[in-house]
Parts: C-alpha cells; structure tokens; sequence
C-alpha cells in the first residue's frame, strides 16, 4: 500500500465505476474511496424498470460483480452521504460526522429527478419518481399493497417509457401525459414518436401529448386522480413524475466548484478547481456536433467521462471529444435508437428517411454538408452503429449516399479508407 | 491477444465461415443437423458482405477500448481476462441494444429470439476459431498481436 492521500470518488453509478476503471489502468496502488449515498452495491440504475416488471432479480441488477470493489482496490462507503466538500484541506466531510481525505477527488454525483414544485396535491401516497432502486422497490410495494388498476406515467421520455413499459409487463393499464407534440422529444421526430405510439396503443397504452398534469387529486392522503390542463379527468392509484432529471450541483457549488446548469469541466474532465473532477449526469456535456455545453445525462457518455477523469488524476493526458447525444430504447418489444441532430430546423440540413407502414420501421438520416448528423431507427436498428461512426467520424458520405437507405447497407458500403480504419478496432473511442 | 483479420483481397464470398459459426454454436454441432434445423435460432458471429466483385468476411473486432462494453448498462458486455475476447453474458443482457447503437462494425446483432444480443465470442475453449479454421482461401486469418 502507498501512503498517497487516496483518490475519493463520490457516487457509484457508471461514472464512477468508470472512473474506477481510468485510474486502475495505470495505477494499481493508489487506495480509492467511494463514498456513496444509496447502500447498494453498484447497480445498473436503467434496469429498475427491469427490476419492476420482475424480469431481472435483485442479483442481476448489479451492475459489476461482486467482487468489483476488492479487486480494484476500492474502500466503498455505502449509504453514506457526502455533506461537504472543503476544497482548501482537500478532505470530504459526510453525514455520519466523518472526515475522509484525498488526493484528488472526483464528483459524480449523478442528476436529481424533478417534480414540478407548484404543484398542488404530490405529496399524496402513490405518487414517486422513477430514477433509484429504492424507488423501484417503494413501487412494487405500493402495488402489492394497493388494489392499483390504473396509472399515469408524465412524461414520454426514456425514464417515462421504460416505466410504461414495466407497468404494462404489469397487466396496468397506463396512461402517459407528454408535454411535447411527440415522446422522446429529445431524440425522435414525429413520425418516429408515430410509429412508436401506433405500437404502444396496440399494447394498450393511452398517450396524451401537448398537455401536462394541472393537478393532483387525493382522498384522504392517498391518490385518487390527476386533472389535465385541458381539462381530462384521469382517475389512477399510482402516478410516476419522470419529467426529467437535473444534474445535483448542491455539493459542487458549495464548494466554490464553477457550474452552469451543470458543473463545468475542461475536457479533461477537470473543474474549475484543480485535482477535483467531474463526470456523469451531474456535468455539462460539450455536444459534439453543436459544441454546446448542456448536461446529457446518458450512460455511455458518463462512462466515459469517467474514465477519462479517472486516467488523467493519474496523470494521463486524455481528453474527451464531446459526447454524442444518442439513446438505444426497445418499448415493449419495439426496438429504437436515436443517434445526434434528428429533428433539425434549417435548410442547410437534408433529410433522407424511408417509412415501412406494414412492418411498423422507420430510417431516418440528416444530413449537413454530406455529413450525416443524425439518425434514427425504428422496428430494424441492426448495424445502426455504423451510423453512430460515421457521424462520430465525420466522415463525408456524398459517394455512397443514395446507398444509405437500403436495408443491405454495410461497411463494404463505406469508402476503403475509412473501413480500413473501422476494421482495424484500433483506437475507436466511445 | 489473438485476432481476426480479414483479406478481402482473397475472400471469395462463399459463406462457409457463416455456416461453420453457425455449426460451432449449434447443440448438434453437425453441419447438415445444424443447418437444417438450427439456422433460425442462431444468428452467426461473422458476416460476409458483398458487392460486385468485393466481398470479406467480418466479426467483432474485440476492440481494445470497446465501445460497447462501456456502452452496456447491465455490466454484461465484458472483457474475457485471459483471452482478452469481448463476450456478452447473455444472462446479464435485456436487449437494450446499446451495443448495437454504439459498434461502428456493425458486428453485434439481435438474437434470433430477439432478446438478447449475439457476437463472436472467439469460439471459446478451441484453439483456431472456426471460420478461420474452416475458410478454404485464408482471407480471415488469426493473429497473436503479442508475437
């Protein structure tokens, strides 16, 4: 063992397991310290809407073995919470009323989920958000306990719909309420979202878009209702808020960190406080293709935001490219991915898409410059990553463009030079 | 590790890699069995494509920073430690098709059930994976990169 401060990590999702993986690719001495609020061991958060619908038990929810923290050399702190952050003697302070030390730290503190605060009536029992396994758990319960025959889920994005998706699993009939003119507004256009919805009504599930709850009804501390705002009445004994998550700054601003709507790192992953790092939900995302900085809270991109942190506390010189707004969602059998720029505003973008009514499959690329931005894929996703590279790479696609859309469209499709480094597997980067 | 490489140059498209897979991952692991009654639950781990007078045969290139173990949400895309394969648990997967999304190979497809995904996984256990052992014309060749 090094007598080294240890790195500390705050958090315990794929972020920080990244993050674990950078640091032992190099260092294999350093001690670690993860201090995490939830007791669980590290666990794949996407699968409690697996875990609901009781097609994963508790042991596959895990998201690394077992022995992921032995044998990385990790002294997990479950359950704790981190209180404090005092920048200047570089220590943590948590709610257990312990000080831990560090070298350098990394902060992946995840995103907090959203309920609207002027809401009256969400303190009713059978109310929830949908982001932990505590979560999942307080749920099932409310199911088993509760003669629950009807549910409404707000919010037709991915949280939203794998929850829809657990609840019809369920034999629930379920409603979703979505804002926007379209689910998954972030990554589907319309006709995708219709494609989608012509699936998910066939389930049996009933979609309200372009309105929002205006209230929520209880009868004696418990869930009766919700009250749209035009004015449909939905009677339900269990309500699901999934209308988003907002990276959790709380510590990071406490301790002088710089943040926008998330924290600001470099691309090094690197706060605006040196040997103090970020990665996850919790920071600002700079978009690949747009170069704006929003938060993008999706798991690949924190994974390796992670591990980047991870190499560069032990002096590695990595740096991360921007992260690629992309979601892979299969609905109730429907398989979807979503990759970049898909529902653009502009004439310097062009458009290619191909619709299938008969077998429910939707292709859609946007083009800007003869370079693919965005794509999207319902009902036949295979091979899709071959698009996700070509928009990653940039790579100019006006001498195969008319070949895009065909079914057959593979790597003898794309031009030597490119395949050539494709095939290789050589320094492909998520 | 070891590794697959192709040569297009020398492929002649006759598929017999896709149908050797195909027997390897089979119960029967008879070729006729395999193929008669096995080939819609199985979908092979190497594809050859084809245009005009080009043609290769490819599999998961078992990537050294893989896109799509860092990709996976449930932990079960993961790294063999002694072969150094990329292998999926399938018991782990829910067909989430992150790995789909992220795999600029296109080398990770959907079961045949649709469930769970399917990659080359080497062919554990032997020695010389069966599309190589079994392609007549040496257009995919296995490499040890550390020799």
């Amino acid at each position: 063992m090094s007598d080294k401060r240890p790195f500390l990590i705050i958090g315990n999702s794929a972020a920080a397991v990244g993050t674990v993986a950078g640091i032992r690719k190099r260092d294999r001495d350093t001690p670690i310290t993860l201090i995490a609020r939830e007791a669980e061991h590290t666990y794949s958060r996407p699968l409690i809407s697996y875990l609901l619908a009781g097609k994963v038990d508790e042991e596959r929810m895990l998201y690394r073995g077992r022995d992921f923290y032995e044998k990385n050399g990790v002294d997990a702190v479950l359950g704790v919470e981190v209180t404090r952050i005092d920048a200047e003697s570089r220590t943590v302070e948590t709610d257990d009323g312990r000080t831990f030390p560090f070298g350098k730290l990394l902060i992946a503190t995840g995103g907090a989920p959203v309920v609207p605060e002027d809401l009256p009536g969400t303190d009713a029992r059978g109310v929830f958000t949908f982001t932990t396994w505590e979560d999942a758990r307080r749920i099932k319960s409310h199911i088993e306990t509760t003669d629950v025959k009807q549910a409404v889920v707000v919010g037709g994005g991915l949280i939203g719909l794998k929850a829809v998706e657990a609840l019809v699993e369920l034999g629930i009939r379920t409603t979703v309420v979505e804002l926007a003119d379209r689910i998954l507004s972030a990554t589907f256009d319309l006709t995708a979202s219709e494609v989608a919805l012509d699936f998910l009504k066939g389930k049996g599930v009933e979609v309200h878009c372009r309105t929002t709850v205006s209230e929520v009804r209880g009868h004696e501390g418990r869930l009766a209702g919700v009250l749209l705002r035009d004015g449909t009445e939905l009677p339900c004994e269990l309500l699901i808020f999934a209308i988003g998550v907002v990276p959790d700054t709380r510590l990071a601003r406490g301790a002088g960190i710089a943040c926008g709507r998330g924290i600001v790192t470099d691309d090094g992953m690197q706060t605006s406080i040196e040997g103090i790092y970020a990665a996850g939900d919790v920071v600002e995302t700079r978009d690949l293709l747009t170069g704006a900085r929003r938060p993008m809270p999706i798991l690949p991109n924190a994974y390796r935001q992670g591990f980047i942190a991870g190499a560069n506390m032990v002096g590695g010189k990595l740096t991360s490219r921007g992260g690629l707004s992309m979601n892979a969602v299969d609905l109730c059998g429907l398989p979807t991915i979503s990759v970049g720029i898909t529902s653009p505003e502009g004439e310097e973008y062009e458009i290619l898409s191909s619709l299938d009514d008969e077998s429910g499959s939707y292709r859609k690329l946007v083009l800007r410059d003869n370079r693919i931005v965005g794509a999207i894929f319902v009902g036949r996703i295979d091979r899709a990553g071959i698009f996700t590279g070509l928009i990653r790479e940039k790579v100019d696609v006006s001498g195969f463009k008319e070949l895009l859309l065909s079914q057959d469209f593979g790597l003898i499709s794309l031009p030597n030079e490119y395949r050539k480094h494709v095939v290789s597997g050589m320094g492909i980067e998520v | 590790m070891k590794r697959i490489i192709a040569h297009e140059e020398h492929c002649i498209g006759c598929r017999l890699c896709e149908i050797h897979c195909l027997v390897q991952h089979s119960k029967s692991k008879k070729i006729v069995k395999a193929f008669r009654t096995e080939r819609d639950r199985i979908v092979p781990g190497v594809k050859v494509e084809e245009s005009g007078y080009v043609s290769f045969a490819l599999q998961c290139r078992h990537c050294d920073e893989a896109p799509c173990i860092e990709a996976c949400m449930t932990g079960a895309m993961h790294r063999d430690e002694t072969t150094g394969a990329v292998l999926c648990d399938v018991d782990r997967c829910v067909g989430c098709w992150m790995c789909i999304m992220v795999c600029p190979v296109g080398a990770v497809a959907r079961g045949a059930d649709r469930q769970v995904v399917s990659k080359c996984d080497l062919c554990i256990g032997e020695d010389v994976p069966a599309c190589v052992a079994n392609c007549p014309n040496e257009a995919i060749v296995l490499e040890d990169e550390d020799e």
